[in-house]
């Protein structure tokens, strides 16, 4: 580079640094670059040159002319960043408040629990089925082998709705046994169906509602025997209380619509209700073998098919899986306790989560 | 059922540990429900004499005693002011635990004399509060037995459930004999004497209502002395907590419990006549042994005499003819009811009787002639006097009967691996009776005591059913249930627990959908409405009727015959009702501002056909006060936009929904819509609720619902979705007012501008809805931003002009509308 290209370069540069806003540096863009500039007059003076050093001169002005514009740019960009951060300097906000708000809603506690139910009875191959709350007397007794006179009707609290003509009246169910019979009579077997719904007994206190949850389910085919159904509750009460080696046990007990019945229990300990150690036993669902009569009055023949059945409180397996002290605000709508018992709506019941 | 462990050892002979029985007694259906041992605590402790107790050589407040235990004489440090020479007194010894604080007693040294063990106070024994002294018993108190054992406290009480199919059961006797089928002891034999009879004579019976009585016995015993039981008599009665009231009256109600046997005795010198008759009741009125008085209808059995009803049969006895201290002569009656009277009987008058728990459930036929026998001598034995000979009426039922059971079935149906021995013994040992037996199969002879097992087959089949179908189940449960009866009882004595767990096998390699469409639309729609911000509640589907009629048909078929409270008698027509009543209750909590949904039934006069599911929502109060700006008050379009993303989530077409302004009552008649897909399909409704509802229930103000049917929602349609269309060319935005009477709904100018030029038009908002004082009376500003969607080239200007003419123009058209 001869002397004049090196010395406007030297003070190109010198007054880039020197510019400190863009009106300046853009008077100095325009001043070299612009039309009537020092570096536009230069190479318009090429032609003037010995044409023997053109050639020569050619090259030199236009590596001056990258590196100018390269130098330029450059001090735009620094220009232009100190300019914003002097701007945000000055924009500060308090970070502390808070934000607006976007209120949370969230899932009851009863409907995670029967979304985790349906997650891990589904997994075994079930449906869901559904039926009314309002059922007739064949459906909630007769249909189940609970004739009128049998005690077992007294121990169920049921309630009435007003009759209908000469027909018995109609109950709130007090199962969802009925809607085994629903399935039954609708679907050929095999069938493998878990139901969940309202239930309705006339019992109110600590440890009772008029109205809760039950969870019901039924498994027929040609060939399970007893030891399916005690494979099929352990499986689902070790998964759904996350707990492997959850002591089960089963005991003969009775239900009219089922033979032979039993009482399952899960290990506990009564004091803390820490579940799975502890060495006491907690009820916790009622089971059996699918009664005879209850498949012959639903024109099954028991000597095609068998299977089994089983029901259990919705509200007694959140309870003790969330160690829940008391049904009542179950049902009361209390924000507060929603709040705090409330699930995530984005986060549904997935096995692959676990649940 | 309740009983001591001594009265279940008169019966089954075990050194079996209490432990072993309880259980036992659990595992194999008969569930213990407590147990009271309150002498398992004070086992070691013994009564002693206190040969002489002296003042402490270094101690003001302390006593040395000299101790007689019965085998040996020790020293004693004593504390107790009434420590005294001569007294009977309990002594813990080293190694005993006091009951009270669970301390370890040792031998100390108490200011130099040694002291080998401790006289107890009532409340260092953990039977009361006194310890103002120690136990100072009469000095007829046996030196060197049990204290417990003296106090009648070894004996603990066992309760069990029995499940209403074990009649059996409510009997020490059924207990003790299902404990020896367990294998624990033996069941001692029962075979009372037969008693000859001194005289010939008595009331007789006359039975005009065999229905309700097949078989009934009585015998008249004379001269009896009627007073208080003895001790051992009211001992049993008491621990079980009944009632001793004189020895006659004791000895039935030993039966009941010992047997399983109620009976029923007459004071014949209150009886009118020598008949006695069983027959339907007539209206009369008896005042029964409770206390109570009772009228009896047609379908309760009477048992009278002369003077008229004396006893409702099998649930409770009369006063007037009830035994007392004056009683002389008494009747015994011993009979056989049928078992569904009984308990229509009973649940008709309210009567829980023991009498009646038992003869519900059913009772051993067979054991009338013994169970004669055996109160008798009870009776004689207890209050002297002759017995008469047995009268009866009817006979004895034939109730024999056989089931059979093939062995494969212990295994295809039990799951268990019980041998064909084990189970025949198993059967032996309850009592059933091996008929025939092969490899394959065993037929037994069912006992008399277990009416549970073989019985009448009751059938109440569907009416729809085929009828080939119907007969083929029907002879299937003939041969099946006789045969699940026998390997429950196989299965149960060696405990369910024994059977191994088998997981279910796979339905096919990955499971198919486990919900229907409606259950995975009711699913997404309680996600998007708890994503909208949204509180889910699970409120009763009953409420009071009072608070439910605002919120629409509260039919007399929905109310409860029976309800458990006057707040709870009236099935809700909408979950609208009792969720606003959940805001009311968090309102009153201090909670004003609330956001509450809930997916639950709806209950119209055709609930008992159906019902209908309904996701419905309320919210209440305002915004959350905050610092970005102002709090604002829910209003109906709050609700709207909660109902339109629960419709959006399950894909409805919202473009394509009608709005009436016609929704029901208990919303603002201008602020609320009925939304519906088609002219007759409702879909759900939205608005403020009235005014006057809000009034009427105290509900807070402001407060807006929904409510959307999901029974209404169709089931969507597997559709591919077209190829989407993504224009390369940029839209057009062009924004308009137009000027239109108040009148017009905006929806009406969205449309028509919308339907000027379809194929160019991709979008129109509303963005500014202005009244006010720069316009006329009457008329409203609706801004619209239409967007154009160029789709082969770069609009020119007057292209993009001349649709905007065609809009201005349609609105107009459609909503005489004119351009601001």
């Amino acid at each position: 580079m001869t002397d004049d290209l090196q010395a406007l370069k030297t003070e190109i540069d010198a007054a880039l640094a020197a510019a400190t806003d863009l009106r300046a540096w853009d008077a100095i863009r325009v001043g070299v670059l612009g039309r009537n500039g020092t570096l536009t007059g230069l190479l318009r003076d090429l032609g003037k040159t010995a044409p023997d050093q053109r050639r020569e001169r050619g090259a030199a002005l236009n590596r001056l002319k990258d590196a100018l514009t390269a130098a330029i740019e450059a001090r735009k960009t620094d220009l232009e960043n100190a300019a914003l951060d002097a701007r945000l300097a000055g924009e500060k906000i308090d970070v502390t408040l808070p934000p607006r708000p976007r209120p949370q809603g969230l899932i009851h506690p009863i409907a995670r629990t029967m979304e985790e139910i349906v997650a891990i009875f589904g997994a075994m191959g079930c449906t869901l089925s559904d039926g009314p709350d309002v059922e007739s007397d064949w459906f909630n007794f007769g249909a189940l082998n609970i004739p009128a006179h049998h005690p077992a009707r007294a121990d169920h609290d049921t309630f009435y709705l007003p009759a209908q003509g000469d027909l018995p009246p109609p109950v709130l169910r007090t199962h969802t046994s009925p809607v085994q019979i629903r399935t039954m009579l609708t679907q050929p077997p095999p069938i493998r169906t878990i139901v969940i719904g309202r239930t309705y007994r006339a019992d109110h206190d600590a440890t009772h509602s008029p109205m809760f949850h039950q969870c019901e389910g039924l498994i027929i085919d040609r060939d399970l025997t007893l030891g399916h159904l005690k494979g099929c509750l352990t499986d689902f009460l070790r998964t759904f209380f996350d707990i492997a080696n959850l002591p089960v046990r089963f005991r003969s007990s009775y239900f009219p619509f089922t033979e032979p019945s039993m009482e399952v229990d899960i290990g506990w300990n009564r004091r803390t209700g820490e579940l799975g150690k502890g060495g006491d036993w907690l009820e916790i669902l009622g089971s059996g073998m699918v009664h005879p009569r209850v498949l012959a009055n639903c024109g099954i023949d028991p000597r095609e098919w068998q299977g089994f059945a089983w029901g259990m409180g919705v509200e007694r397996v959140t309870m003790l899986k969330h160690g829940m002290a008391d049904l009542r605000p179950f049902y009361e709508s209390d924000l507060r306790w929603l709040r705090h018992y409330g699930f995530n709506p984005l986060a549904p019941t997935m096995l692959h989560e676990g649940v | 059922m309740k009983f001591s462990l001594a009265w279940l050892k008169t019966h089954l002979d075990t050194d079996a540990p209490l432990q072993t029985i309880t259980d036992t007694l659990t595992q194999i259906g008969l569930e213990l429900e407590g147990l009271e041992n309150k002498g398992a605590a004070l086992a070691s402790f013994r009564i002693v004499h206190v040969r002489e107790a002296v003042q402490h050589p270094n101690a003001d407040r302390l006593r040395v005693c000299t101790v007689d235990t019965g085998s040996e004489t020790v020293t004693v440090v004593c504390g107790a002011p009434n420590a005294r020479t001569g007294m009977k007194a309990v002594l813990a010894r080293p190694g005993d635990t006091v009951p009270h604080d669970g301390s370890v007693l040792k031998v100390g040294e108490i200011r130099g004399v040694k002291s080998q063990g401790m006289l107890m106070s009532t409340r260092e024994m953990g039977l009361g509060d006194d310890h103002s002294g120690i136990v100072d018993l009469p000095a007829d108190a046996p030196v060197g037995t049990s204290y417990a054992a003296w106090a009648g406290m070894d004996d603990p009480i066992i309760e069990i459930g029995v499940t209403p199919n074990r009649g059996d059961c409510f009997s020490v006797r059924g207990v003790a004999r299902d404990l020896a089928a367990a294998g624990i002891g033996t069941l001692k034999p029962f075979a009372p004497a037969k008693i000859t009879p001194a005289f010939e004579g008595g009331p007789r019976w006359q039975n005009d209502f065999p229905e309700a009585c097949p078989w009934i016995l009585g015998r008249a015993i004379r001269g009896v002395k009627n007073s208080a039981s003895p001790k051992w008599l009211q001992d049993r009665l008491t621990s079980i907590g009944l009632r001793p009231i004189n020895a006659l009256v004791d000895v039935t109600n030993f039966f009941t419990i010992d047997l399983g046997r109620p009976l029923h005795v007459f004071d014949i010198g209150k009886l009118t006549g020598d008949v006695l008759t069983l027959r339907r009741g007539a209206g009369e009125t008896l005042a029964a042994l409770n206390g109570k008085e009772y009228t009896l209808t047609s379908e309760d059995c009477a048992i009278c005499d002369a003077a008229g009803v004396q006893s409702i049969a099998g649930v409770i006895g009369g006063e007037p003819t009830g035994c007392d201290e004056h009683t002389t002569e008494v009747f015994v009656e011993c009979a056989l009811f049928d078992p569904v009277r009984i308990a229509l009987t009973g649940r008709r008058h309210q009567v829980v009787s023991d009498a009646r728990q038992r003869f519900e459930r059913g009772l051993d036929p067979a054991l009338m002639p013994d169970a004669i026998e055996a109160a008798t001598a009870l009776i004689i034995e207890l209050c002297g006097g002759e017995p008469g000979t047995v009268t009866g009426a009817g006979a004895e039922p034939a109730w024999q009967r056989d089931a059979t059971m093939r062995f494969e079935r212990i295994a295809s149906f039990g799951g268990s691996d019980i041998g064909a021995d084990e189970a025949v013994a198993s059967l032996e040992r309850l009592g059933f009776g091996v008929r025939h037996r092969d490899a394959h199969a065993v037929t037994v002879a069912v006992p008399s005591w277990r009416n549970d097992v073989a019985g009448a087959i009751a059938l109440d089949q569907s009416p729809d059913l085929d009828p080939a179908k119907a007969a083929a189940a029907a002879e299937g449960c003939t041969t099946i249930e006789p045969e699940n009866d026998l390997i429950e009882e196989v299965l149960r004595l060696r405990g369910l627990d024994a059977v191994p767990a088998v997981s279910l096998p796979r339905s096919g390699p990955v499971p198919a959908a486990t919900l229907t469409p409606r259950q995975t639309r009711t699913a997404l729609a309680r996600r998007t409405l708890a994503a909208q911000g949204l509180a889910e509640c699970v409120t009763f589907s009953f409420m009071a009727a009072g608070e439910a009629r605002p919120f629409g048909d509260t039919p007399d078929s929905l109310r409860l015959s029976n309800p458990i409270a006057a707040d709870l008698d009236q099935l809700r027509p909408t979950p609208v009702a009792t969720l606003a009543m959940a805001a009311k209750r968090n309102a009153a909590r201090g909670y004003p501002d609330v956001a509450l949904f809930e997916v639950g039934p709806a209950f119209d006069a055709t609930a008992l056909h159906g019902q209908r599911l309904v996701a419905a929502g309320v919210r209440a109060g305002a915004s959350p006060r905050h610092w970005s700006g102002p709090v604002q008050g829910v209003d109906a379009m709050d609700a709207k936009a909660d109902l339109w993303a629960a419709m959006a989530a399950l894909e409805l077409p919202l473009e394509g929904l009608m709005l009436t302004q016609d929704a029901p009552d208990y919303y603002h008649p201008g602020r609320s819509a009925t939304v519906r897909q088609g002219p007759k399909n409702v879909l759900g409704r939205f608005g403020e609720i009235h005014p006057r509802v809000l009034n009427d229930l105290g509900l807070p103000a402001p407060m807006v619902a929904f409510e959307l049917d999901l029974d209404a929602v169709s089931d969507p349609k597997r559709r591919r979705k077209s190829a989407p269309d993504l224009s390369a060319f940029q839209p057009v935005r062009r924004d308009f007012a137009f000027l239109v009477d108040t009148g017009i709904a905006a929806d009406a100018v969205l449309r028509a501008a919308k339907g000027s030029e379809r194929a160019l038009i991709a979008g129109v908002a509303l963005f500014d809805v202005y009244e006010g004082d720069k316009l006329a009376e009457g008329k409203k500003s609706l801004a619209i931003e239409v967007t154009f969607q160029p789709r082969e080239r770069t609009l020119t200007d007057a292209e993009i002009e001349a649709a905007c003419q065609k809009v201005i123009a349609a609105v107009a058209k459609s909503t005489g509308a004119v351009l601001r």
